[in-house]
């Protein structure tokens, strides 16, 4: 050691010194959190030798404890079992909580800016039979459903009711090979039929060979079989094909892609345009209509007591409604009291009276509902994502 | 080569050692502090010269002692800090290594040489304005600008100061 030292005399002079010195410029430097560097220096040279004698004491007391003294560690890990069984199974039902709680808003949006009136109803059971596709849905005929409603999802068009019991229905998705429905072609406004095939894919019939319709085109509902209104997404082509005398073409359903969990039972349909532009994959956030200006009460002005309703908001009935009863008022009949004679509803159609000025255009008696203008004007006011009519 | 040839550089003056009086190893360094501080005062141009480590350089050459080289290196160096608004120990670090690594050349070559110490003054003041260059980023976390062409200038006029330093000091020591 002696030999050692004289021989490397210089060099550890230097060092000591050197040493010396970066200590003393430790002690008065500071970094950039304002903590003097021989600080930094000492908890750094330190931290990992006392990282290391940690280590090598909680390896020996860990040794000991893990491997040597075992008693109650077989209870302990049934108990560990036990608990992560249970909290895994809560796990899986806050998630399904939360799916349902995000697809009940996602309904409730939909349902507030469709002018068809719609019912949520949720799936409680499928089919029992083979090859088909049938399920079961929470809502039955006390709630209003009747068989051949459409059943419907934000997403695109489900099935129909095919029968109603008091607590539930029966829904014939349309994926069933006993499913029907007409559709139009969002592109080209070729009219098909939509049959389902048993498969998750259905198909569209009777659209002639000459007729153009692409890969990715969507169909949407024509509101030609009386069943689902007119203009909701029926699905995308997936296959085209040319056959005789009809193409063959594929579709995929996008009511059913994602499976069924809750949908929408449409008891009173109300035919809206076909969108100008296929619909979104993903759900938009539509917020709530602003709120209508009030106007500046005047002197003189007496309150009113309650707004008349708008004629040309509501599902058809209500406009039929509201045309018979804007022509009873026009020739003074008191809806619901003693009048000496009944109200004469020929006049429907016919110009109002000034006093009736306020009165909304009737729709002429046995003509058959079909998108009009009113209707268009009330699928804009609830927001519709389109811009034009593909009649 | 069994004679290296590091050794043939030395001239006949080989290992011999000059000690100065005391009051030339305190007075000198003292001297040099005190021109390094109130000189510029007066002629601010001539603050580029470092007189204190032109006179390390000199004692730790003539000295050929390691040991007594980084002792004189960090005493100047110290005594310059404690002079500056600098932290102590930043010319302190710088003097000592360089009063160190001239005491080593001087162990080997022949220092009479006025070229010899023209080219070891300059490499000395660009080893020590480097030194201090990357002392100042490394430990003060300062962004000092690496102004090396003004080194290589005052370098080589430290430089040409050196050489006629070292011959008046030269007056002053004494052979061992």
């Amino acid at each position: 050691m002696e030999s050692f030292l004289n021989r490397y005399r210089n060099i550890t002079v230097l060092l000591l010194v050197i040493f010396a010195q970066l200590v003393l410029l430790a002690l008065q430097v500071k970094n950039d959190q304002d903590v003097r560097i021989i600080r930094v220096w000492t908890i750094t040279a330190v931290t990992p030798m006392a990282r290391m004698v940690e280590a090598f004491r909680g390896g020996g007391a860990g040794f000991i404890r893990d491997y040597i003294a075992l008693h109650d560690t077989n209870a302990e890990n049934r108990q560990l079992r036990a608990e992560l069984g249970r909290v895994k199974v809560e796990n899986v039902f806050l998630r399904n909580e939360l799916n349902t709680a995000e697809r009940a808003k996602a309904l409730q949006v939909f349902q507030a800016h469709t002018p068809s009136k719609l019912l949520g109803a949720t799936v409680v059971g499928a089919g029992a039979g083979s090859g088909s596709k049938v399920v079961f849905v929470d809502a039955g005929s006390t709630r209003g459903v009747e068989r051949g409603m459409a059943v419907l999802t934000p997403d695109g068009i489900v099935g129909k009711v095919i029968a109603a019991y008091p607590t539930a229905s029966e829904v014939l998705l349309v994926t069933d090979p006993d499913f029907a429905a007409g559709v139009v072609s969002q592109a080209s406004g070729v009219r098909g039929t939509l049959k389902g095939q048993g498969t998750p894919m259905a198909r569209v019939d009777y659209v002639p060979v000459e007729e153009k319709v692409a890969v990715g085109d969507w169909f949407y509902t024509s509101g030609d079989d009386r069943i689902f209104p007119r203009g909701f997404p029926a699905g995308q082509v997936k296959v085209v094909r040319d056959g005789r005398p009809f193409k063959e073409i594929l579709l995929e359903p996008s009511g059913v892609q994602h499976g069924v969990e809750d949908v929408l039972i449409v008891i009173e349909g109300a035919h809206q345009d076909i969108p100008a532009a296929p619909p979104a994959n993903q759900p938009v956030y539509i917020a709530p209509a602003p709120p209508e200006p009030k106007p500046a009460p005047t002197a003189g002005d007496t309150p009113q007591a309650a707004a008349p309703p708008n004629p040309q908001q509501g599902t058809e009935a209500d406009k039929l409604r509201n045309a018979y009863s804007a022509v009873g008022q026009a020739q003074g009949y008191k809806f619901g009291e003693p009048n000496p004679k009944p109200p004469d509803f020929t006049k429907i159609g016919v110009a109002p009276a000034p006093a009736a000025a306020a009165a909304p255009p009737a729709t002429p008696a046995g003509k058959p509902a079909k998108t009009n203008d009113s209707t268009r004007l009330s699928n804009q006011a609830a927001g519709a994502p389109h811009e034009g009519k593909q009649d | 080569m069994g004679y290296s040839s590091g050794r043939m550089l030395l001239s006949q003056r080989e290992g011999q050692v000059f000690r100065f009086p005391t009051w030339v190893m305190v007075g000198v360094p003292l001297a040099a502090i005190l021109f390094q501080v109130y000189v510029p005062l007066f002629f601010p141009i001539l603050s580029f010269v470092e007189m204190p480590l032109l006179v390390l350089v000199y004692l730790a050459l003539m000295r050929r002692s390691q040991v007594a080289g980084l002792l004189v290196g960090a005493i100047i160096g110290i005594a310059q800090d404690s002079l500056s608004k600098n932290p102590l120990g930043m010319f302190g670090i710088c003097k000592t290594l360089v009063g160190y690594f001239a005491a080593s050349v001087g162990m080997r070559f022949d220092v009479d040489q006025a070229f010899i110490r023209l080219l070891l003054s300059f490499f000395f003041y660009f080893f020590h304005q480097f030194l201090y260059w990357v002392m100042q980023r490394a430990l003060l976390s300062q962004q000092p600008v690496f102004d090396y062409e003004k080194w290589l200038i005052f370098g080589a006029l430290n430089a040409v100061i050196g050489v006629a330093l070292f011959h008046f000091l030269d007056r002053l020591r004494e052979s061992a």
